[in-house]
């Protein structure tokens, strides 16, 4: 980055966007605006600032501009990204290309249909699933969990739903009807979490044609994942606990027990007691 | 034509990447180009497989046929392909065998905390393709001795 940036001037930049409405247009266009970039603008910031001075008919999604809703996936300079989480000057102090992301159908210029994506989320059951359902509607205590069995499926369970991870994946880019990345992720988030008795119920959508079995390991869903999911390993530890449990050298876990009062919990030393309730 | 339009806006409406998905990694890791690899070599492998079937089975239109079909695969060209199928052959078996491996949840460490900057499973198991290609090289390099130095 060239130092008169960090005085707060402005650098022209150049966006290239894609235009598209299939409503009316049959091929998609490029078009250019002429960007005043200062240092720290991230790419959705150059796009709201378009939007504002030059051309308000530009289309894309986005909300919290802080990387936590995951609506602002595009491709931008040929790679998945989040547009509020990369600053323009880190990525090109000429040209940004942005594109929306690929493997999905465009509903309008940046904006991805993301309905298939959100049906495959759903198909895999991304929830706890107990065996006693009136314990788990009306709780009379908490699921017990370790430190440890949390490590276990906390990193799969930071997921925004993106959907980078689709956009990158090889066997998404020929074969729409692979589960994907993602879903499969969240499977094995909910699988390996000790407080889970789902795993038989989520096996059909997992392990049928269209799931783990597609997958080979390109890597690139962990690689783009802007969240540090990592649903590759997801899905290779997926692959795993199938073939343990087909040769009986596993079982499916037992779910956490209920804790019925805080007495039943026998608190580490040194560890001060927590405060009286005050409702 | 408003079909040939309408099919037009459909495919650019998918905006699927298709094959160019594969071929184009972006800037992805190796893990990338070492999954189509596997898949073009996996495809050449079969080829091979049928024209070798179709070749042995001449055997059956008798001995005449048989020598017929050996003095057509007796070319250079045709030693060329015999020799990328075996590079195909090599590269295939010990992608395949990492493949395998990770697939059993090996040298990928385990779950962890997401800190940034993020480390993920892939880099975790990278050194292992890096051994397993220089296997697969130095199986190659010993297979090309063979085939254009002792051969015959
Ligand atoms: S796994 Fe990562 S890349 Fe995929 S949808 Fe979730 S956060 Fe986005
Ligand atoms: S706007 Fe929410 S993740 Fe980018």
């Amino acid at each position: 980055m060239n130092e008169d940036n960090q005085a707060g001037k402005t650098v022209p930049v150049i966006f290239q966007v894609l235009r598209y409405n299939p409503e009316t247009d049959t091929t998609p266009r490029m078009q250019e605006f002429e960007v005043p970039v200062s240092k720290g603008m991230t790419v959705l910031d150059g796009l709201h600032w378009i939007k504002e001075n030059l051309d308000g008919s530009l289309s894309w999604r986005s909300s919290c501009r802080m990387g936590v809703c995951g609506s602002c996936g595009m491709f931008i300079n040929g790679y998945p990204r989040l547009a509020c989480s990369n600053q323009i000057l880190h990525l090109s102090e000429k040209r940004i290309v942005i594109k929306p992301l690929p493997n999905y159908e465009i509903i309008r210029d940046l904006v991805p249909d993301l309905e298939k994506f959100f049906r495959k989320h759903k198909s895999v059951k991304p929830y706890l699933i107990r065996r006693d359902i009136a314990e788990q509607n009306m709780p009379t205590g908490e699921y017990f969990q370790s430190p440890d069995e949390l490590t276990r499926y906390i990193q799969f369970a930071y997921c925004i739903k993106c959907g980078l991870c689709l956009s990158a994946c090889p066997t998404m880019a020929t074969d729409e009807k692979f589960t994907g990345p993602q879903a499969l992720a969240q499977a094995w988030r909910y699988n390996s979490d000790s407080r889970d008795e789902g795993c038989s119920e989520r096996q059909k959508f997992v392990y049928d044609e269209q799931g783990v079995s597609k997958c080979h390991f390109a890597g690139t869903c962990s690689d783009v994942c802007p969240k540090g999911v990592d649903p590759s390993f997801a899905i290779q530890l997926l692959k795993k606990d199938i073939f343990l449990k087909t040769m009986r050298i596993k079982k499916d876990h037992a779910g956490a027990t209920v804790l019925k009062t805080a007495r039943e919990y026998i608190p580490q030393e040194n560890i001060p007691n927590p405060p009286k309730p005050t409702v | 034509m408003p079909d040939e339009k309408k099919l037009q806006t459909v495919q650019h409406k998918k905006n699927r990447l298709g094959i160019a998905g594969w071929v184009y990694g972006g800037r992805y890791g190796a893990e990338r180009y070492a999954y189509t690899l596997h898949r073009i070599t996996g495809l050449g492998i079969l080829f091979y497989f049928i024209l070798h079937i179709f070749a042995t089975g001449s055997r059956i239109w008798g001995e005449a046929a048989w020598t017929r079909t050996m003095a057509l695969f007796d070319s250079p060209v045709f030693k060329a392909g015999e020799f990328l199928v075996f590079i195909a052959f090599a590269y295939h078996a010990l992608n395949g065998l990492r493949l395998l491996f990770t697939e059993l949840g090996c040298w990928m460490g385990k779950p962890q905390r997401p800190v940034i900057p993020y480390k993920n499973a892939v880099r975790r198991q990278r050194p292992a393709l890096v051994v397993l290609m220089i296997i697969a090289l130095v199986i190659i390099i010993l297979g090309g001795f063979d085939f254009y130095l002792l051969g015959e």
